[in-house]
C-alpha cells in the first residue's frame, strides 16, 4: 500500500497485500474493482486534503472547539429541552470503556451480557421513574420518541383520526410528530392552546376534542414553559373519550420528584434522558426513552431486552420480542428503528445507579430550590414571571425588550435564556430561563441586574 | 501464527475431547453470576453527593407541595460509587467488542474506532456547548458541521448534505419524506417505492412509515438487479427505488446507471442506501451513479463507535432538486458567519431535536481529517482486499453465495446442515469459543444459511488467517465431533442462551420479590 498518514489504522503491509493478492489470483488492487464501471471509477477520486497525523488532527479539532466561546466563560441559563447538569466522572469512565463503546447491537447474547444486562437495568430504572410496566432499550431523543409514541397510539387505535398535541409541548417535539406523521393518511393533528394565565394546557379546549375520533393526547410534563402540567386532568379527558394519554418529559430529572406519569394516568411515557449523565454537546446524542403498559408491549417500537437462562440454568439477558422489529417484520414492523442510543442508555444507567434513590431526589429538589431562588431574584428587580403555574427548574419571564436583555447579559458573560418568540410569536416578549445545580445563588443577582438594566 | 488446532484447543479450553469435556468446559467459564444493580442495593447508601441546600432554604418538595410530588422512588438502587464502578466494569468484561476481538459482522462495518476521536469529542469546547447557544458563540461547531457537510458531499458526489438524522434508519425516513415533498411540490402523488429482495429490513419499514407501498424487485440469477426488472416495475406511480450498493451480498450493482436512467425516465428518483459506503470511497460515487438521495451511516464507514447499538448518525445527501426539502435547521453562511436557518418553507421539518448527533459528527470529521481523500480511498480498497482474501481462502468448504466479485464483504454458504446436521447458528456460536465475534447470519434472506462476513480494512492478515483457520476447524469438528459444535459456546461466562424462553414469557424488568 502507498505510504499515507492514514496507514496507522490500516495494518496490512506491502508484503501482506502482495501475498493476499497472490492468493486471490489478481495482479493488483485495481483488479479487484475492475468490474465497477470505468465511467464511475474514473471520476471517483476524493478531492480532499491529504491525511493528517494525529497531532495535526488534534490541533485542528482543538482549534474548532476553542472557537465555541459559548462553551466556556459564560454563566448559562439555557435549557429549553437540554439541561446543563453535572456529569460524574464515573459515568464518563464507564461509557468510555471500549468493551461497551465498540460493541454492536447485542445480537449474540453470550458475547453481550455486559450490554444486555445494562439495558435490562436501564429498562427497569425507567419503569421505576415513570411508574410504568415496560420500557424499551432507548430511542434517539425525546422528540422522535414522542413521534414514535403517537405512531404506537395509532397502532392501538387504528380507526381514530385526531392527534391532539398541546401547544405547550416542546416545539421540537411537535415538529417531529408532524414530520413523522406527514405521510400517513387519515390522521389529523390538532394543537390544543395553552391557558395564557397558567401556561398549562387549556383543558376546556382539550375537552372539546374529546370525541370518539380522538386517538391520543400529547402533553409536556413539565411543558415547554417549565410548567408542571396537571397531567391527571389531561389523562382523564383522554380516557373519557377512550383515547391514549401520552406524556413527554424533556427534563427527566423532574421525574425523581414529581408524581410519576404512570400514576397520573399516562398510557405511554416518553422523554429525553440527556439530563442523566450526558453532556450538552450541542444537542446530541441524547437519549430518547419510552415506557408503556405491559398489555401493549407488542406495539412498542425499538429494542427490548428480556431475562432468560442459559443451558445450565444461569440467568441471562437477550434481545427479545424481535418479531415487532424491522429486521423480522420488514414493511409491517412497529418502527424502522435499528440503531438506537444504547451507549447513552448505559450512561443513564450508570448515572442513575450512582445518584440512587436518595441522591436523585435530592438533586431534583436542589434544582427546584435554585430555580425558585433565581425567579425571586428576578422578581425583586421587577422582572415578572409570565405564567402562574408551578414550575420545576425552568420558567418564562416577560421582558419589554428580550433581544436587548439577552445582549446585555451576554456582555456580562451570561447566557440568560432562550427567547420564546421564534417558536411562539404570541410570546415575543418572553425568555425561558433554566436553572440547575450548575448554577450558584450569587449568579442570580447578576442575571437580575443585567436583565433589569435593559428594560 | 498459531495453527488452527492450537487456537481451537486454547480457545475451547479443551486438552482433548473426551467424556469429561463438560466439566472441563465449565471450569473455564469466567463469571458465574453478575447480580443486578437492584440486588446489590442496601438502604442508606449513596453513590454521589449533591450540592448542599442553601441555609434557610425551603425544601424543593415543600415549594411544590405534596399534590405535585411523589414520596419516593420505590425499588431504586442505593449503591456507593465503588460498587457502581465495579459493577459496570465487571459487566464490561462480559462483552465482545471491536477493540478486543475480530468482529466481522456483515453490513455493520466494525472497523477500528480511533481513540483520538473520542478524546477530541470530549473537549469542553464541544461537550459544554448548549444547542441553543447563539450562533456567533458556537462558530467552531457550526464551522465543523459545514466542513463535514462539504466533505461528505465530495465523498458521495451529492449536491447537498443534511447532518440532521440520528441514525441510518432515520436517514432513510428523512430521504423518503424529501422524495414525497418533492413530488407533492410538483403536484404529483406517487405511491410506490421499489425495494430489492436483498434489502435490509429498515428499507421496507421506512417505506411504510413514509406512506409508500413497497414493490419488491427480484434479483436475477447472478444476484443483482437488472435494469429490465426496474423498467418492468417502474411507472408513473413510482416515487423512488431504494437500492443498497454494493447490495447485501456484497456485490456492486453493475447496472446501477441504467437503473437510474430507467427510474428518471419515469420521473422517479433513485435512493441509494449508503450502508455499504465502505466499499465505495474513491471507487464510485453515488452521485455519479445517478442517485438523487443517499443516506450514510457515520457509525459504519466513518468509524464512530457503535456503542452496543448506537448512538449513530445518519446524514443524507441529495441532488440539487431535492435540497429545498431537507430537514431544518440548515446551515447557512451569512456575512457574520454560519447560522442555523429554519426559515425554509419547503422543508419537511424536523425528525428530532436540535442539529444532529453532534458528538458523532465531531468524531467522523476527525476521521476524515486523519485519512484525507486518498486515505479514505485506500480504506475502501483494503476492505475489499480483506473480504476477497477470506472468500478465496474459504471457498473450498464455505463457497460464496454468488459467483459475482465481492466488494467489502462476502456472503458464504456451507453444506454442514446436510452433511453433519450443523446449522449456521451453531457455527456462529462455536466461533465465540475462538474469541471471534460471528459474522451476520441468515442475512440476506435470499441466501440459505448465509454467513455475511465484513472484515474491514483495519485487521491484520494474521487475524484474517486466524478466522479462516477457525472456520476450517469448526467444519472439521462438525464432521467429527458435532456435539462439540452444537454445545457451543463452551468458554464464555454463559452457555447457550435460551432466546425462545425470553420471548415466550417476557420478563422485561427487575421487580422486588
Amino acid at each position: 500500500m502507498p505510504n499515507h498518514n492514514s496507514m496507522r489504522f490500516m495494518p496490512q503491509t506491502e508484503a501482506d497485500v502482495a501475498s493476499m493478492l497472490k492468493t486471490i489470483g489478481v495482479e493488483n488492487l485495481d483488479a479487484l474493482v475492475a468490474h465497477v464501471p470505468e465511467d464511475l471509477r474514473s471520476r471517483a477520486r476524493i478531492n480532499l486534503a491529504p491525511g493528517a497525523c494525529e497531532a495535526e488532527v488534534a490541533r485542528e479539532m482543538a482549534a474548532l472547539a476553542a472557537a465555541n466561546d459559548g462553551a466556556s466563560g459564560f454563566v448559562s441559563f439555557l435549557g429549553a429541552g437540554y439541561y446543563d447538569h453535572y456529569v460524574p466522572a464515573a459515568v464518563r469512565a464507564i461509557t468510555a470503556r471500549a468493551e461497551f463503546a465498540t460493541s454492536y447491537t447485542p445480537y449474540q447474547p453470550e458475547a453481550s451480557q455486559g450490554t444486555t444486562q445494562a439495558i435490562f437495568e436501564f429498562q427497569t430504572l425507567i419503569t421505576q421513574l415513570t411508574a410504568m410496566e415496560t420500557a424499551n432499550a432507548s430511542m434517539y431523543d425525546g422528540a422522535s420518541a414522542a413521534a414514535e409514541a403517537v405512531l404506537m397510539a395509532r397502532r392501538l387505535l387504528p380507526r381514530r383520526r385526531v392527534v391532539a398535541i398541546s401547544r405547550a409541548l416542546w416545539p421540537d417535539y411537535r415538529a417531529a410528530i408532524r414530520t413523522y406523521l406527514s405521510a400517513l393518511d387519515a390522521v389529523e393533528i390538532v394543537e390544543v392552546p395553552f391557558d395564557t394565565q397558567s401556561g398549562a394546557t387549556n383543558l376546556d379546549a382539550l375537552s372539546d376534542l374529546a370525541t370518539d375520533s380522538l386517538m391520543c393526547v400529547v402533553a409536556g410534563y413539565p411543558n415547554a414553559f417549565g410548567i408542571i402540567e396537571p397531567f391527571s386532568n389531561v389523562a382523564e379527558i383522554a380516557h373519557g373519550a377512550g383515547a391514549i394519554a401520552i406524556s413527554a418529559t424533556a427534563e427527566a430529572l423532574a421525574l425523581a420528584l414529581l408524581k410519576p406519569p404512570g400514576d397520573l394516568g399516562a398510557d405511554i411515557v416518553v422523554g429525553e434522558g440527556q439530563s442523566f449523565g450526558m453532556p450538552l454537546q450541542f444537542g446530541g446524542p441524547g437519549l430518547g426513552f419510552m415506557a408503556a403498559r405491559a398489555a401493549n408491549v407488542r406495539q412498542i417500537p425499538g429494542r427490548l431486552v428480556g431475562q432468560t437462562h442459559d443451558r445450565d440454568g444461569r440467568r441471562a439477558f437477550c434481545l427479545t420480542l424481535a418479531t415487532r422489529e424491522q429486521h423480522i417484520r420488514r414493511e409491517r414492523a412497529t418502527s424502522n428503528i435499528c440503531t438506537n442510543h444504547s451507549l447513552c442508555a448505559l450512561a443513564a444507567t450508570v448515572y442513575l445507579a450512582q445518584m440512587g434513590r436518595r441522591g436523585l431526589r435530592e438533586l431534583s429538589e436542589r434544582n427546584v430550590e435554585l430555580a425558585h431562588r433565581a425567579q425571586q431574584a428576578l422578581a425583586a428587580r421587577g422582572i415578572k414571571r409570565r405564567f402562574s403555574g408551578q414550575f420545576f427548574n425552568e420558567f418564562a419571564i416577560t421582558h419589554p425588550n428580550p433581544a436587548a436583555a439577552l445582549k446585555a447579559a451576554e456582555a456580562r458573560k451570561i447566557l440568560a435564556g432562550v427567547p420564546l418568540g421564534s417558536d411562539y410569536p404570541d410570546l415575543a416578549g418572553e425568555i425561558l430561563v433554566a436553572v440547575t445545580e450548575m448554577n450558584t445563588i450569587d449568579q442570580f443577582d447578576v442575571l437580575a441586574s443585567a436583565l433589569a438594566e435593559a428594560c | 501464527m498459531a495453527t488452527a488446532g492450537e487456537i481451537s484447543n486454547k480457545a475451547a479450553g479443551l486438552a482433548h475431547h473426551n467424556g469429561s469435556a463438560t466439566r472441563a468446559r465449565d471450569a473455564h467459564r469466567r463469571s458465574p453470576f453478575t447480580p443486578l444493580l437492584f440486588e446489590l442495593s442496601a438502604e442508606g447508601r449513596v453513590g454521589a453527593d449533591v450540592p448542599r441546600r442553601e441555609p434557610g432554604q425551603i425544601a424543593g418538595a415543600d415549594i411544590l407541595g405534596a399534590d405535585l410530588c411523589r414520596e419516593d422512588l420505590p425499588g431504586f438502587p442505593e449503591l456507593s460509587e465503588p460498587q457502581v464502578t465495579r459493577h459496570f466494569l465487571r459487566l464490561s468484561q462480559l462483552n465482545f467488542a471491536q477493540a478486543l476481538q475480530f468482529y466481522p459482522l456483515g453490513s455493520c462495518t466494525m472497523k477500528y474506532n480511533p481513540v483520538l476521536n473520542d478524546e477530541v469529542a470530549a473537549l469542553a469546547g464541544f461537550t459544554r456547548l448548549h444547542p441553543r447557544t447563539p450562533a456567533h458563540l458556537a462558530a467552531g461547531a457550526l464551522e465543523l458541521m459545514a466542513r463535514l457537510e462539504a466533505a461528505l458531499a465530495e465523498i458521495t458526489g451529492m449536491d447537498a448534505i443534511s447532518l440532521h438524522p440520528a441514525a441510518g434508519a432515520q436517514g432513510e425516513l428523512t430521504g423518503l419524506l424529501c422524495a414525497r415533498a418533492y413530488f407533492r411540490k410538483r403536484g404529483e402523488n406517487r405511491r410506490k417505492v421499489i425495494v430489492p429482495d436483498t434489502a435490509h429490513g429498515t428499507n421496507p419499514a421506512s417505506c411504510t412509515l413514509a406512506g409508500y407501498e413497497m414493490v419488491v424487485a427480484k434479483s436475477n440469477a447472478r444476484d443483482f438487479i437488472e435494469a429490465a426488472e426496474v423498467r418492468r416495475l417502474a411507472d408513473g406511480d413510482t416515487a423512488a427505488m431504494m437500492i443498497t450498493n454494493p447490495n447485501t451480498l456484497g456485490i456492486f450493482e453493475p447496472q446501477i446507471a441504467e437503473i437510474a436512467a430507467a427510474l428518471h425516465q419515469k420521473g422517479a428518483l433513485l435512493y441509494i442506501d449508503g450502508a455499504n459506503l465502505n466499499a465505495l470511497m474513491g471507487i464510485a460515487k453515488p452521485g455519479h451513479m445517478g442517485a438523487d438521495i443517499v443516506q450514510l451511516n457515520l457509525h459504519k464507514t466513518f468509524s464512530t463507535p457503535h456503542g452496543g447499538g448506537g448512538p449513530g448518525a445518519g446524514p443524507i445527501g441529495v441532488s440539487r432538486a431535492l435540497e429545498p426539502f431537507l430537514p431544518v435547521p440548515r446551515l447557512k453562511k451569512t456575512g457574520s458567519g454560519w447560522i442555523l436557518d429554519c426559515a425554509r418553507p419547503d422543508s419537511i421539518g424536523r425528525l428530532r431535536s436540535f442539529h444532529g448527533n453532534f458528538g458523532m459528527l465531531v468524531r467522523a470529521y476527525a476521521y476524515i481529517l486523519a485519512l484525507g481523500g486518498d486515505g479514505l480511498a485506500q480504506a475502501s480498497r483494503a476492505a475489499i482486499l480483506s473480504a476477497n482474501y477470506i472468500r478465496k481462502r474459504l471457498e473450498a468448504h464455505f463457497p460464496a453465495a454468488s459467483a459475482e466479485p465481492s466488494m467489502h464483504e462476502c456472503v458464504l454458504e456451507h453444506d454442514l446442515e446436510k452433511s453433519a446436521g450443523i446449522s449456521t447458528f451453531e457455527i456462529a456460536k462455536r466461533l465465540l469459543d475462538f474469541g471471534i465475534h460471528p459474522p451476520t447470519i441468515y442475512f440476506p434472506l435470499v441466501v440459505h444459511g448465509a454467513l455475511m462476513i465484513e472484515p474491514t480494512e483495519t485487521e491484520t492478515k494474521e487475524v484474517l488467517d486466524e478466522f479462516i483457520a477457525a472456520m476450517e476447524r469448526i467444519r472439521e469438528e462438525a464432521l467429527t465431533d458435532p456435539d462439540l459444535v452444537k454445545g457451543a459456546p463452551h468458554t464464555l461466562a454463559l452457555s447457550r442462551v435460551d432466546e425462545a424462553e425470553a420471548a415466550r414469557r417476557p420478563i422485561l424488568r427487575w421487580q422486588a420479590k
